[in-house]
């Protein structure tokens, strides 16, 4: 680069303004540039609890990190170095995230007296002036001012001109990072494609911002962060609600199975709902229910039509559900049950994240209902676990938990996407005609894995009765016999224990065989273990990590592995959940390590907790 | 049991074909029994093959159903049903698909997805087996009991306001609305064959008498001796006419039904039974008085209400050919690749 730029591994952007400033698309506008650059990136939208809180709030505040680096990055990134604030409460509510010394870009229009009492800072002071922010850099901006200037004269109405200033803020923070506008312009041109004086604007208000930096006077230090050693290939941005979507079309095309998804809305698990519904070309059928109850029955009576039936929520959802999990149980019908988890309990906190629903997905039913639980760890990781869990409920003919989360559901990461032709195959048994020769079926007839056929209603022959009372080993007719309830209820468990001949060895995600602390981690605590335990390697300590996806059941070698460290440290965002199922099914010595503040582990936190034990 | 040979198997089936190997566990002197057999000898009748037809239910005395049945089924959980036939309905269109339900079946725990699948109008049968009682929990008064009613749960008489079934389906827009009685079995087979016939969800409820626990509850409307005054068998095109001389009709005056005297009022007069008619529909599952009242109205029984309406799997089906036609079927690399890519080189 021709500037003095400063040199940086990494970045890290946090955008913040009302919900009506452009921020998640400045946000995403920054992040495909920045990918297209080379960068490695991770991000993650914040976005406000109510739908339309009232503008200046601390309630309205909207935001978007990005973490960008010429390394991995595994993280939307603990804490700022750039934070870009749109107004007084935007300051407010994000400063805390600002790293110490970092930079700040206020625009000073929202810090009027007005904004200042919205934000609820007391009368008569700005942080702008008062010198409170001194121990950062802070560099203001009259990006209202600038852009009226700037587009003085085009005959836009007061109300156009103003929607452009984030395109403004956009410019400047591409010029302080030596990015070029060109993705954004075509952007522009294709989203406005109908009203050319619009992308004129746009356009101008984004070169205006990138000039300004050219041109002030200012004493800004630009950052150059270069292209990331990343494996070749072709990528694309995924959020991991989506990328769950896409998984369970692939699943669909790949089995030949039709998908139904029965649903009802709930935050954060509706953007899969949202996302299958958009695409029915695919033959995707989905049916928002009059209920949660009926989101899953729905799918059970298509799982019984032979459907891959789903259904998708969030935990409150889940414990509605329950009953009907426990007759798939019994009817031994492939079924996915999705749950995008959130802050509980009860209606809890439904825009935040947590990993509180473990113990519901493994035990939380009546009787004995053990089921395959399978958890994702990073947005594109949805796509591949829940095509697992797929392929596990088609294959063994059982319903099948699948984990993800609200951190996971709404952060985004480039993905090196599969070709079609390389997924795994998924192959459905049917039963057939034949399977009533001698004149009986037996719909509870099973495999060597122990699964039953999948015998659907159409086929001459195979009449049956299933359903939810204990039913006889083999014929499926209703039994109260002892011997074969417990006989039944063995064969069951064993059945799931069973899918451990098919999923892969535990392996470690990094760090030594042998050691003196292993971390194990399940779903979206993964790339903040992934940083800290990469730094505490660095640093020399004796650390490995183990990211589990299947939890029930979990490999077969996870017992022994964890026997090679001398302390096994399990961090959860809940109060000690997969540690229990560990202490309990391995007898080892494991510790917990929990946060329960509905936001995710910082590296660093992890860090400074590993390096007291390894 | 299946004995049949797919090679060699006839198209049709009869009522014994129908018949299970299982030990029907219902009470003796049960009215599910007469239920069961009107079922078995009007299914060969409707041209269907067995294997297309599929009966759900949920949890309940009637709900055992589906065991007694030599066709495909499910005995589900309670209230839960409707869903779980919406579900394979939406899926499988071409199946024949029979929801087997009680008043607390599908009226408590299931109230939600009964009057949901009623607005969405699935081409499946309901039969609502009204007994006006818990039976398989042994005793409790059910959300059709009658006011008042005392027993196990209300020793000293309930003080629930009881639901009018059909007026419930009325209101959830159901397309076809009828009612018919376990003694009856003749008028229960005409309107079961209607019920098959009829495009959308049909919607029968029948009187089933509990011989355990709500002995004579419909007495007054199946026994001989009143059962000519106490009912009225509607028919389409045909005057409101009922009792044991045949002397007595409705006269629609205004929106005041009144009970006359044909001896004063000439038959072509009356009320004349309209199914289509949905405003007088709404009037006549509003004939629900206590049958012990003097001047009381008579039980209306027969198809009271049909309408054609598109069915929920039609439209349903009919947007995925649609966009299939418009767009093409979806290519799955195209998914993958998404809307923007960048190439990273080695």
């Amino acid at each position: 680069m021709e500037n003095n730029s400063l040199i940086a591994t990494d970045a890290t952007i946090l955008f913040a303004g009302d919900s009506g400033d452009g921020i998640q698309l400045t946000g995403d506008q920054f992040t495909t540039t920045t990918a297209l650059f080379g960068n490695d990136v991770s991000t993650f939208p914040n976005y406000p609890a109510e739908i339309r809180a009232p503008l200046g709030t601390l309630a309205g505040v909207s935001g978007f990190q990005i973490k960008f680096g010429s390394e991995e990055i595994y993280t939307p990134g603990d804490s700022c170095d750039l934070l870009v604030v749109m107004n007084a409460a935007a300051l407010k509510a994000n400063l805390k995230q600002l790293k110490p010394g970092g930079m700040i870009i206020a625009n000073t229009e929202g810090f009027d007296p007005k904004n200042l009492r919205l934000a609820k800072f007391p009368e008569g002071v700005n942080p702008l002036e008062d010198g409170s922010l001194d121990s950062y850099k802070l560099y203001t901006l009259d990006v209202t001012k600038m852009t009226k200037a700037t587009l003085e004269g085009s005959g836009l109405g007061t109300k156009d001109i103003d929607r452009t200033k984030n395109m403004f803020v956009l410019g400047f923070i591409y010029w302080i990072y030596n990015r070029t506008l060109e993705h954004t312009i075509t952007f522009l041109e294709q989203k406005f494609a109908k009203k050319p004086a619009i992308v004129e604007a746009n356009i101008k208000t984004l070169k205006a911002g990138y000039h300004y930096g050219d041109t002030s006077e200012t004493f800004m230090q630009r950052v150059q962060v270069d292209a990331a050693k990343i494996t070749p290939g072709v990528y694309r941005n995924i959020n991991g609600n989506p990328a769950t979507a896409i998984g369970l079309i692939a699943a669909s095309q790949k089995s030949g199975l039709n998908l139904f998804l029965g649903s009802y809305p709930i935050t954060p698990a509706s953007d899969i709902l949202h996302d299958l519904s958009k695409h029915k070309n695919f033959g995707v059928r989905t049916f928002q229910a009059e209920d949660e109850i009926a989101a899953i029955t729905s799918a059970i009576g298509a799982a019984f039509g032979g459907s891959l039936a789903v259904t998708t929520s969030s935990g409150p959802g889940i414990a509605l559900k329950t009953e009907a999990i426990g007759l798939a149980i019994m009817l031994e019908l492939p079924l996915v049950i999705i749950n995008v988890q959130r802050g509980g309990p009860s209606t809890g906190l439904p825009t935040k994240t947590e990993q509180a629903d473990l113990l519901q997905a493994v035990y939380g039913r009546n009787g004995e209902a053990p089921l395959p639980v399978i958890a994702a760890r990073t947005p594109s990781d949805c796509f591949y676990a829940v095509y697992e869990a797929c392929r596990i409920a088609v294959e063994h003919s059982t319903p099948v938990f699948f984990l993800s989360d609200g951190y996971l559901a709404n952060g985004a990461e480039p993905w090196r996407f599969p070709q079609a032709a390389d997924l795994p195959s998924i192959t459905a048994t049917f039963a057939t005609a034949e399977d009533a020769e001698g004149g009986k079926f037996l719909p509870y007839k099973r495999d060597e894995k122990l699964a039953r056929k999948w015998a659907v209603p159409g086929v001459k022959g195979l009449e049956h009765r299933i359903g939810g009372l204990e039913k006889e080993h083999e014929t499926g007719n209703i039994s109260y016999d002892p011997d074969n309830h417990e006989f039944m209820v063995k064969l069951r468990a064993e059945k799931v224990e069973k899918i451990a001949d098919t999923i892969p060895l535990q392996t470690l995600d990094n760090g030594p065989e042998k050691g003196k602390l292993l971390i194990v981690g399940w779903g979206s605590t993964y790339g903040s273990i992934k940083t800290a335990v990469k730094r505490a390697l660095a640093d020399g300590y004796s650390v490995a990590h183990a990211h589990v996806r299947y939890i029930q059941p979990f490999p077969k070698n996870l017992g022994e592995l964890m026997k090679n460290y001398d302390h096994i440290l399990v961090p959860e965002m809940n109060n000690g959940q997969l540690v229990r199922i560990l202490r309990d099914k391995y007898l080892v010595p494991a510790e917990g390590f929990n946060k329960i503040k509905g936001i995710p582990f910082s590296s660093e936190e992890l860090y400074s907790k590993i390096i007291t034990l390894a | 049991m299946s004995t049949l040979s797919p090679d060699i198997a006839p198209e049709t089936f009869t009522s014994k074909d129908l018949v299970t190997d299982q030990d029907i566990r219902w009470c003796p002197g049960c009215g599910d029994y007469s239920i069961l057999k009107q079922v078995q000898t009007v299914l060969p009748e409707l041209g269907l093959k067995r294997e297309e037809i599929v009966f759900i239910s949920g949890i309940g005395c009637s709900s055992r159903f589906p065991y007694y049945m030599e066709t495909y089924g499910m005995h589900s959980i309670h209230g839960r049903a409707t869903a779980i036939a919406s579900g394979l309905k939406a899926t499988r269109p071409e199946l024949s698909v029979w929801i087997i339900t009680g008043d607390g079946d599908s009226m408590s725990i299931g109230g939600n997805h009964f009057i949901h699948l009623l607005r969405r109008n699935f081409d499946v049968n309901i039969l609502l087996f009204n007994n006006e009682i818990y039976g398989l929990t042994k005793g409790q008064y059910s959300p059709t009991s009658e006011l008042g009613k005392v027993t196990k749960s209300t020793p000293m008489g309930s003080v629930d306001h009881p639901f009018n079934p059909l007026a419930l389906v009325m209101g959830a827009d159901g397309t076809f609305v009828a009612r018919s009685m376990d003694r009856d079995p003749i008028h229960m087979r005409t309107i079961l064959k209607r019920a098959h016939a009829h495009k959308g969800t049909s919607l029968v409820e029948i009187y089933q008498n509990c011989n355990v626990f709500n002995d004579g509850a419909f007495e007054v409307f199946t026994e001989k001796a009143s059962k000519a005054e106490a009912t009225m068998m509607v028919e389409n095109g045909q005057p409101l006419i009922f009792g044991a001389q045949k002397d007595k009709g409705i006269l629609l005056d205004g929106f005041t039904p009144r009970v006359v005297s044909l001896n004063d009022v000439s038959a072509n007069d009356l009320w004349i039974h309209d199914e289509s008619n949905r405003a007088k529909a709404n009037l006549l599952v509003r004939f629900f008085d206590d049958a012990t009242i003097e001047g009381h109205f008579p039980r209306p029984f027969g198809v009271f209400y049909s309408e054609q309406r598109f069915t929920y799997e039609q439209a349903f089906n009919q947007q995925i050919e649609d966009v299939i036609a418009s767009k093409g079927a979806g290519d799955l690399d195209k998914l993958l690749r998404g809307p923007s890519v960048w190439e990273v080189k080695g």
